[in-house]
């Protein structure tokens, strides 16, 4: 981000209890952490070992069999319908609207949202943040895998989220992309809390705990 | 529960005799005498079967309606067991009350099906447990499934008030107790039955009602024993 | 209120991706030119009386938004675009959206279906008291609307949907097509604006308890 280093954000993500079943079989059971701003948690497992249910479940698009997630700003809880604001989110499981340009893509979705910023500013700094500036009028329909991966973490950054979450960070990306990852990832430590799921030994290094999942959930701290 | 089954197979049995065997009589000198009713005649005995019949599947719809409210607040997997081993038996019950209904029209008014408001009603209950079996069987998540049934029962369940209460008042139909109905010829809805008939009545609804509370104990034990059975499966 | 200008964004999505893709126009359009073609040879030069076309008028509205008022949740499962709507959109934004794009299809639909047939039945399809026709087409819409998104939201999480969502919707449906064509046929029959309350009652009793139930229970179906 240009100029100084952001502020950091007070913000907490408190993980109580989380259980998931499905269909009677158990993914992960009684998973409880908490961050703040500043923090970082790295999710780490096998495949199948429920790495992106998590994800889910901490954004609040999935709901857990029990336990919570509880969002506070600036010391006050936050509904979870109010966090969509707090939150930015990459996955694989993220689809953008095929029938719309990139651009349209970020000033529709943010509309919803019913973003109080100056959209248009927003937008164009995320895009290109991502390097996807000259593509923007194109239909997402025609972008490359790589290319819609960057257009999600211009969705997800758009808002300058207090939590970002991201979801096999690099997948589809190249070696340049990658390099945009790692500086987002830096700077949203900086300013808040990063959350990222993977299965790469060395993207779970820039976080400074890891969960592993797995028949015996750990908490590791790596720095 | 024996209390349960005991009664409701004295009850059942008794209602059968009594609702069969009682002759009618124009002047009903005593209590082992029916009086005719001007219309129905020997058809009216169909009261002590098809009303408590239809009763009972309106019954167990409220109940699988109480118990998908509850899994929705509790997201107890149990709460739906119960939901749906009700609806079953629901289903069950309406069919019944369907066939007991055409046979009575056909006696009564000459075909088996006239597509007045109450026949409308039941029909249209048919279809309600239809689509609520179908939506099930569409779904394999178990939390889905639960919860989506719990939904669409309720919001069809909203709608039946609408038919039950409104539709008769607005039209003519054929049914007693339906508005255009020449001389009341309405046992139910106007309570005209004797006292006689009427305890053999209210027997019968009692009886049918306990039977449904003995089948739906079973069918929820069952359910129970073959989901521990499945999960020690996977 | 910001959630009255998530919801018109929302609905200003779902219409510009329809003016771009046509899905749901298209099936919509076909449906009910087929079908009013289909009635047509199926009578011939007979003319049918006002009860039978008040009847047939609801059926094409019936069968058409079957075919098309599913979409709004379909199309949004399918793509896997659930997900980026429940990041940035609330159930109740949601739900209001996708209930008020309904509304503007299916009387879009009704507009149309009454155009063609004051074209193709000229004769005997003369609305002799507009009022109650314009008041039943309104409330019918609106009724029609209101039961097709709850039930498409319901019938986009199951795997077989197609033959679903007509099985689902008809029986909740029942209610409405019965009210909405006694009313109509009074229409057809010049009876008074007053002899239609009672359906009118009905009507909007009907809206406000299915909006109000699907509004409460939207969270249910809408959250995995």
């Amino acid at each position: 981000m240009e100029g100084g280093d952001p502020p950091m954000i007070d913000v907490t993500l408190t993980a109580t209890g989380i259980t998931k079943l499905f269909n009677r079989r158990m993914i992960f059971r009684e998973i409880s952490f908490s961050l703040k701003g500043g923090d970082s948690l790295a999710i780490t497992g096998r495949n199948g070992s429920g790495k992106s249910t998590l994800v889910k479940i901490l954004c609040g698009v999935l709901t857990p069999t029990q336990g919570t997630v509880q969002f506070a700003i600036g010391g006050k809880r936050v509904s979870i319908d109010a966090a969509k604001d707090y939150l930015g989110l990459v996955t694989p499981y993220l689809q953008l609207y095929d029938e719309f340009s990139g651009w349209e893509n970020l000033e529709l979705l943010s509309r919803i949202r019913s973003n109080d910023f100056p959209i248009d500013e927003r937008a164009a700094e995320s895009l290109k943040l991502v390097g996807l500036w000259d593509r923007r009028k194109d239909m997402v329909r025609t972008y490359s895998s790589g290319m819609k991966q960057r257009l999600k973490y211009a969705f997800a950054l758009l808002h300058r989220p207090a939590v970002l979450v991201l979801d096999e960070p690099t997948s589809n990306l190249d070696a340049e992309g990658v390099e945009v990852v790692k500086r987002v990832a830096e700077a949203q430590r900086a300013s808040g809390i990063l959350v990222v799921a993977t299965s790469d030994a060395i993207e779970a290094q820039w976080c400074a705990r890891e969960l592993r999942l797995g028949n015996q959930t750990q908490m590791v701290t790596i720095r | 529960m024996k209390f349960v089954k005991y009664g409701s197979i004295i009850l059942i049995t008794f209602v059968i005799i009594a609702g069969l065997a009682i002759p009618l009589s124009p002047a009903p000198q005593s209590w082992l005498q029916f009086p005719v009713i001007p219309a129905l005649e020997q058809k009216a005995r169909n009261i002590f079967f098809h009303v408590p019949v239809a009763w009972t599947t309106v019954v167990a719809f409220l109940v699988s309606l109480f118990y998908g409210y509850r899994y929705l607040r509790t997201r107890d997997i149990s709460y739906d067991i119960k939901s749906v081993s009700s609806a079953g038996l629901g289903l069950l019950f309406c069919f019944l009350a369907t066939i007991t209904g055409a046979l009575w029209a056909k006696f009564n008014w000459g075909s088996f099906w006239n597509w007045d408001p109450r026949e409308t009603s039941i029909f249209v209950l048919l279809l309600i447990y239809g689509a609520y079996f179908a939506l099930r069987s569409a779904l394999e998540s178990e939390e889905k499934r639960a919860a989506l049934s719990a939904v669409y029962s309720i919001i069809a369940g909203i709608t039946v008030p609408f038919l039950i209460f409104i539709m008769p008042r607005m039209m003519a139909g054929l049914h007693p107790g339906a508005k255009g109905d020449p001389e009341g010829a309405g046992p139910v809805v106007q309570f005209n039955m004797s006292p006689n008939m009427l305890v053999v009545f209210l027997l019968s609804l009692l009886g049918f009602t306990l039977l449904f509370v003995w089948l739906f104990n079973i069918r929820v034990r069952m359910a129970r024993i073959e989901y521990e059975r499945s999960s020690h499966h996977t | 209120m910001s959630t009255l200008s998530s919801t018109y964004a929302l609905i200003r999505k779902d219409i510009q991706s329809e003016l771009r893709t046509r899905y749901a126009l298209n099936a919509l359009l076909m449906f009910v030119v087929t079908t009013v073609a289909t009635i047509l040879f199926a009578l011939r030069s007979d003319q049918p009386t006002a009860t039978v076309l008040a009847g047939m008028y609801w059926v094409v509205i019936f069968f058409t938004a079957m075919s098309g008022l599913s979409r709004i949740f379909v199309s949004e499962e399918e793509r896997g675009t659930t997900m980026t709507l429940q990041l940035v959109a609330s159930p109740s934004v949601v739900y209001f959206g996708k209930l008020l794009f309904n509304v503007v299809l299916t009387l879009s639909l009704t507009l149309a279906v009454t155009l063609l047939y004051t074209i193709v039945f000229s004769t005997s399809f003369t609305i002799q008291t507009p009022s109650i026709f314009a008041v039943t087409v309104l409330l019918g819409s609106l009724g029609f609307a209101s039961a097709a998104t709850i039930i498409a939201a319901i019938v986009a999480k199951a795997n077989t949907r197609g033959t679903l969502y007509p099985v689902l919707s008809f029986p909740v449906l029942i209610v409405l097509l019965m009210t909405v064509m006694s009313a109509t046929a009074k229409a057809l029959d010049g009876e008074e604006f007053g002899a239609a309350m009672g359906d009118f009652q009905i009507l909007l009793g009907y809206i406000l308890a299915i909006t109000g139930g699907s509004y409460l229970l939207f969270d249910y179906v809408w959250k995995d």
